[in-house]
């Protein structure tokens, strides 16, 4: 595929992981700013989200588009920004990727477990 | 101090090619100065070197596009009391374009990335075909007028940021002429200009950040141009012809 | 400064603010991510950690975390719009608008985990 059409498919990822984003990102402010009321503990997050697949598959989404959508913008900051040749830009934006995959799904694994118990 | 108009400005004009340094003038204040004027009085009474360029000095060429107090502008239309507030004038060449000498710049790499961006248009029919009816309210001809003003002055591509950081960047006036022809329904190169303006040297590299918009002397909008192109880039992508 | 005057307007702004504030929260979801897979182990670690985030300078950061959050989002709302829906002359309005419910919500966390 041309540079141009893989930017373009970029580009669509970047906008559509953003739309998925911008609703998680709404759920999950609500969620902050309603739970930590005066402090926080696991077992107020277990009790809230922990052990429930529609709350893990919620998660395991947000990782999803996390994951798309940052080191996308990574990518595009490093090119700009940075003398890196865009070969090394790619690797570094890939490696992100596949670090906050990996991390999110065990982060997600992991609360999930914490209700479970 | 307070009140009262200095009578001379005190003049900073950069000298010389890439390397170069600003030279200080003292050039007398008068009444409905412009920049342009300022310069003229440098290069005629004080230093007969000095290389600068404009034509029609009545704000319809753009030739006379310079950074004045760090923003590019038309200088034949900026009065120097709306700009020199302190009596002071900062005047350079237009940014992201390679200084000639002086206030003078190349602007080949403008218009070169304006056919890059498939700028020009294609025809479809000969003399002997009638005139294409379009009517003026038809919403892609509206589409077209609201980019086809721009006289190619660069006063935009001088102000863009991506075109600083994105040397490949086409530029907002290349991707707004662009934006024209793929509104105007006589031109015959669509797809294939589309192609032209995808990518990170095209619409994808803009950011929004409007300085095209902000400071077109025509109040254009390449932003908004550019912003469709992006979409109707992604909706060909979508639909498999682009 | 007279060589940045060209970038003194609303939406020059709005970018450095959504440029920023993803560059910080790219940083920081690495870190959100390890602190919460640490639960993995059982709830000990979590707890201890979320003990620490109690002092007061941490609820601070993380307060303007959400701000970082919140204007990211709003600023990323304000492109979409512009690049899906199309150019309304109001734009500087919408950022203005995006500005204030981001602030809005940063102290809506601030004043809650108090």
């Amino acid at each position: 595929m041309s540079a141009a059409r893989v930017e373009t498919w970029l580009w669509l990822a970047q906008r559509g992981s953003a739309a998925v984003l911008a609703v998680a990102v709404a759920v999950h402010l609500a969620g902050i700013i309603f739970a930590v009321q005066g402090g926080l503990t696991a077992a107020e997050i277990a009790g809230r989200v922990g052990g429930s697949t529609a709350w893990a598959a919620f998660y395991g989404v947000f990782v999803v588009a996390a994951t798309v959508h940052a080191p996308i913008g990574i990518r595009t900051v490093l090119s700009e920004m940075t003398a890196l040749p865009p070969f090394s830009v790619n690797a570094v934006a890939a490696l992100f990727a596949a670090m906050l995959l990996v991390s999110g799904f065990i982060a997600v694994a992991a609360v999930y477990q914490l209700g479970a118990a | 101090m307070a009140g009262t108009a200095s009578e001379t400005l005190s003049v900073s004009i950069w000298r010389g090619g890439a390397a170069g340094r600003f030279v200080a003038y003292q050039v007398p204040r008068r009444e409905s100065q412009t920049v342009l004027d300022v310069v003229t009085f440098v290069q005629r009474r004080l230093d007969a070197s000095l290389s600068y360029r404009f034509a029609c000095r009545v704000g319809m060429c753009g030739s006379c596009a310079m950074t004045v107090n760090g923003k590019p502008r038309w200088t034949c239309r900026t009065h120097v009391s709306k700009v020199a507030k302190d009596g002071r004038l900062e005047i350079a060449p237009l940014r992201n374009l390679p200084v000639v000498k002086d206030l003078s710049v190349d602007m080949r790499t403008f218009f070169d990335k304006w056919t890059e961006a498939g700028g020009a248009f294609a025809p479809t029919a000969t003399r002997a075909d009638g005139f294409a009816t379009i009517p003026p309210t038809d919403a892609k001809r509206r589409n077209a007028d609201g980019g086809i003003e721009c006289i190619g002055c660069g006063v935009c591509y001088s102000a863009c940021d991506v075109v600083a950081w994105n040397p490949k960047y086409l530029g907002p006036a290349a991707l707004n002429r662009a934006w024209t022809l793929v509104n105007d329904a006589r031109d015959g190169a669509g797809a294939g200009r589309l192609l032209k303006v995808a990518g990170d040297a095209g619409c994808h590299a803009c950011h929004s950040h409007e300085a095209c918009r902000e400071h077109c002397p025509k109040h254009l909008n390449p932003t908004a141009a550019i912003a469709s192109l992006k979409r109707a880039v992604a909706v060909a992508a979508l639909k498999g012809s682009l | 400064m007279r060589a940045a005057a060209h970038r003194n307007h609303a939406a020059w702004w709005a970018f450095a603010l959504h440029r920023l504030s993803g560059v910080l929260l790219a940083l920081f979801l690495p870190v959100h991510f390890y602190v919460l897979a640490s639960a993995i182990d059982g709830a000990a670690r979590l707890d201890g950690f979320l003990r620490w985030t109690e002092q007061p300078p941490v609820k601070f950061a993380e307060a303007a975390l959400i701000l970082l959050l919140a204007a990211h989002l709003t600023g990323g709302l304000r492109l979409l719009f512009l690049e899906f829906v199309g150019w309304r002359d109001g734009q500087k309005s919408l950022v203005a608008v995006a500005s204030g419910v981001a602030v809005a919500l940063a102290l809506l966390f601030l004043v809650n985990a108090a």
